[in-house]
């Protein structure tokens, strides 16, 4: 039988939300894991949803965070990437059955078999508990070398907000298309890396946003080339058809039919937000200008090593609120309320303290 | 500058939305030196004719002379014609004109150029509206005809210039005409079985998504379909689950999206042809979790057309047919719209579409 060893973190009990002081216990270092000692972990919407069961498939205790950087403590025998006190990272997916046509691809994230960080069961059965917690054990091929140069806390979002931008980006060619014009939809944890990333990418950016107050934000902060606000009539009709592709981040419901009119002909939507309904497709514009809407979600391993090497190089991180482990709650709270520029990072290491 | 000369012509046109097609004189323009003046001898009906003699897209102008699957022979060609000549076989599609100058046109999308001109009711630089095939003859711009290669018969041709080219476009530019994908085809009318058979001539194993049982022996054994399934039968649809590289939707009815992404393979395409009025339902866990896509398409540009009909000519393809007098145009329309056709009608124009005495 596997011997563990004793953790804690702070876990959600029930569809309340509410997080607190939570002991449990992670297995011990096998030949193929590493054991991480966690300094920091994002705060992501999804930890949100989860904890308070709005997908419905939450299985109390959670111990939530897929954003999580720290420091190598043990490697396995089998393990020759990492070594200890290697700066490490994990993000949203632990495990996948690497003999699929997507896991051959690199494409773990599209692995029927792949299995969640947090809120997940193992083949062997375990409960997986995420990275709001003082350490956890990963087999060493769903681990993330951290590029000197990336900062530990801002870097740390960029392991599920980053990639999860990342990753349509490039699927759908906006790397190749330096000049085009990106349309980023929602200003949050997704959009305003997608704005960076956009940026980094060589492409005119736009945010497209319900809130005017953001644009100085924006423009003088983010580096978007111009704002547009969706309740203004006039300069949304000027923008028609002039977006080769648009993010869509926006989870909360709202319609398709302007962000279809934004983009020109073979233009891009891609959705990356979780609505909690299906939206509505108006088909007449996706056929008359041959538009298209698709999703995505994470990215495989390599992509996801591929994409912090480029965040270093481009000094790309997230821009973040740092919280102690204590102001988790109120946290989720400000965040359900998009209260946040742009995430909240959990200073796990000063500020996890075993009760 | 002289005044604009023309020439007589006549057809059928709808007066208003009642859609009723009834002979109408009208006049062409004289054949101006970039055009190429043509006899129509049959014109298919496309159900976009049907939308719009009803004026169910709310674009109709009146008096409509509807149709875009038009072939006839050339009687009269301009002085900078170079691509045509008196007595060459030639058809006519959907567009007309277009701006020329414009990336899509450069790119030979002219389909998608913003200064489209459609073959009926668009107005055209002489300021006149547009008449379609639903007529005697036709004057086009060189640029917009296509060639009908002579192995083909005309009436079932004639289809091609709509239907054909608008299942072909989408498959060519998302790559699902490669042998060995597996395309589904849903709905099997005009659109969808010219569909199953460019899929079978690129070398794809095809499946027909239908919502009715009694198209399967058709599908199968005369249109040369690989497997039929019932849309409706959630187990036909969960055993097919994720095995299609791409489906083309040809309905326009209103209709799930959920289990056509289902039958998707991961990064599968799902391509819209259809043109449902009212939005769909949009399930957007597939997009996510499966990288999966829906696109639209419309049509296709002029080199593509050709593009299309050279291969229907090499393949042998053409649209199944009912070839109807002029006289029935309404009593075909009005069956149109139940769907009671395999699969497209064709008006006989050059041997029914007479002047009556008294226009």
């Amino acid at each position: 039988m596997a011997d563990e060893h004793k953790a804690f973190g702070w876990a959600a009990k029930d569809e309340s939300g509410f997080l607190s002081p939570f002991h449990f216990s992670r297995r011990e270092n096998g030949e193929d894991d590493v054991t991480v000692k966690i300094l920091f972990c994002g705060v992501c919407h999804s930890d949100l949803h989860t904890i308070k069961n709005h997908w419905g498939f939450s299985r109390y205790p959670i111990v939530p965070g897929h954003e999580i950087v720290g420091i190598a403590t043990k490697v396995g025998k089998n393990v020759t990437k990492f070594k200890e006190g290697d700066r490490v990272g994990v993000g949203v997916i632990i495990s996948s059955c690497q003999s699929c046509d997507s896991c051959n691809q690199d494409l773990e994230n599209y692995c029927s078999k792949m299995v969640f960080t947090y809120n997940s069961r193992s083949s062997d059965g375990t409960r997986n508990q995420g990275g709001y917690s003082d350490v956890i054990v990963v087999d060493h091929r769903f681990v993330l070398r951290f590029p000197d140069g990336l900062p530990s806390d801002a870097g740390a979002p960029l392991l599920c907000a980053g990639i999860t931008v990342y990753s349509p980006m490039k699927y759908y060619g906006m790397a190749e298309e330096s000049g085009k014009h990106l349309g980023v939809s929602g200003l949050g944890g997704l959009g305003h890396l997608a704005v960076k990333i956009g940026k980094a990418f060589g492409l005119r950016v736009t945010v497209i946003s319900r809130s005017p107050e953001k644009e100085r934000e924006a423009i003088d902060r983010l580096g978007a080339d111009s704002f547009l606000v969706t309740t203004d009539s006039q300069k949304m009709k000027d923008a028609v058809g002039t977006m080769d592709f648009i993010i869509d981040t926006v989870s909360a419901e709202h319609s398709l039919l302007p962000l279809f009119g934004l983009l020109n002909v073979n233009g891009k939507l891609v959705i990356l937000g979780f609505p909690e309904k299906p939206l509505e497709l108006p088909i007449f514009p996706l056929v008359s200008g041959r538009k298209m809407v698709g999703g995505s979600q994470i990215g495989g391993m390599k992509e996801t090593q591929e994409m912090l090497e480029f965040c270093a190089k481009h000094n790309i991180v997230s821009d973040i609120e740092l919280i102690k482990m204590d102001d988790i709650n109120s946290a989720m709270e400000r965040l359900a309320r998009s209260d946040v520029r742009y995430r909240f990072v959990i200073d796990v290491a000063n500020s996890l303290n075993p009760a | 500058m002289g005044k604009v000369l023309e020439k007589e012509a006549f057809g059928l046109a709808a007066n208003d939305n009642s859609g009723i097609l009834s002979p109408f004189r009208f006049s062409r323009r004289e054949t101006g030196e970039k055009d190429v003046r043509f006899q129509v001898l049959f014109c298919g009906i496309c159900h976009s004719d049907l939308h719009m003699v009803k004026n169910e897209w709310g674009m109709s102008k009146y008096p409509l002379v509807p149709g875009h699957e038009i072939v006839g022979v050339v009687t009269e060609f301009g002085a900078k014609v170079t691509k045509f000549k008196t007595g060459d076989k030639v058809g006519v599609g959907c567009l007309v004109g277009s701006c020329g100058s414009c990336d899509r046109c450069t790119e030979g999308m002219e389909n998608y150029c913003p200064k489209l001109i459609q073959t009926y009711g668009f107005k055209y630089y002489d300021d006149t509206i547009t008449c379609g095939g639903y007529s005697d003859h036709m004057v086009c711009d060189e640029g917009f005809v296509i060639r009908i290669p002579d192995n083909l018969p005309m009436d079932a041709a004639a289809p091609l210039l709509c239907a054909g080219i608008t299942v072909y476009s989408p498959m060519k530019y998302h790559g699902l005409d490669k042998p060995g994908m597996h395309i589904g085809v849903v709905g099997l009318g005009g659109l969808g079985h010219v569909g199953v058979k460019f899929a079978k001539a690129m070398g794809c194993k095809v499946t027909v998504i239908s919502t009715s049982e009694g198209k399967r022996d058709e599908a199968i054994n005369r249109l040369g379909a690989d497997t039929f399934l019932v849309s409706r039968d959630p187990k036909q649809i969960k055993d097919a689950m994720g095995t299609m590289d791409g489906i083309i939707d040809t309905v326009s009815a209103t209709h799930p999206l959920l289990p056509l992404l289902g039958l998707l393979k991961h990064k599968g395409i799902l391509v819209m042809v259809g043109a449902p009025v009212k939005p769909l339902e949009l399930p957007v866990l597939p997009l996510i979790f499966e990288r999966k896509m829906v696109v639209g398409s419309m049509i296709g540009g002029i080199k593509e057309t050709q593009e299309m009909m050279d291969m229907a000519a090499e393949h042998n393809i053409t649209a199944d047919i009912e070839l109807i007098s002029a006289d029935y145009v309404n009593t075909a329309m009005e069956r149109l719209e139940k769907a009671d056709v395999r699969y497209r009608f064709v008006i006989d124009v050059a041997n029914t579409l007479k002047p009556t005495p008294n226009l």
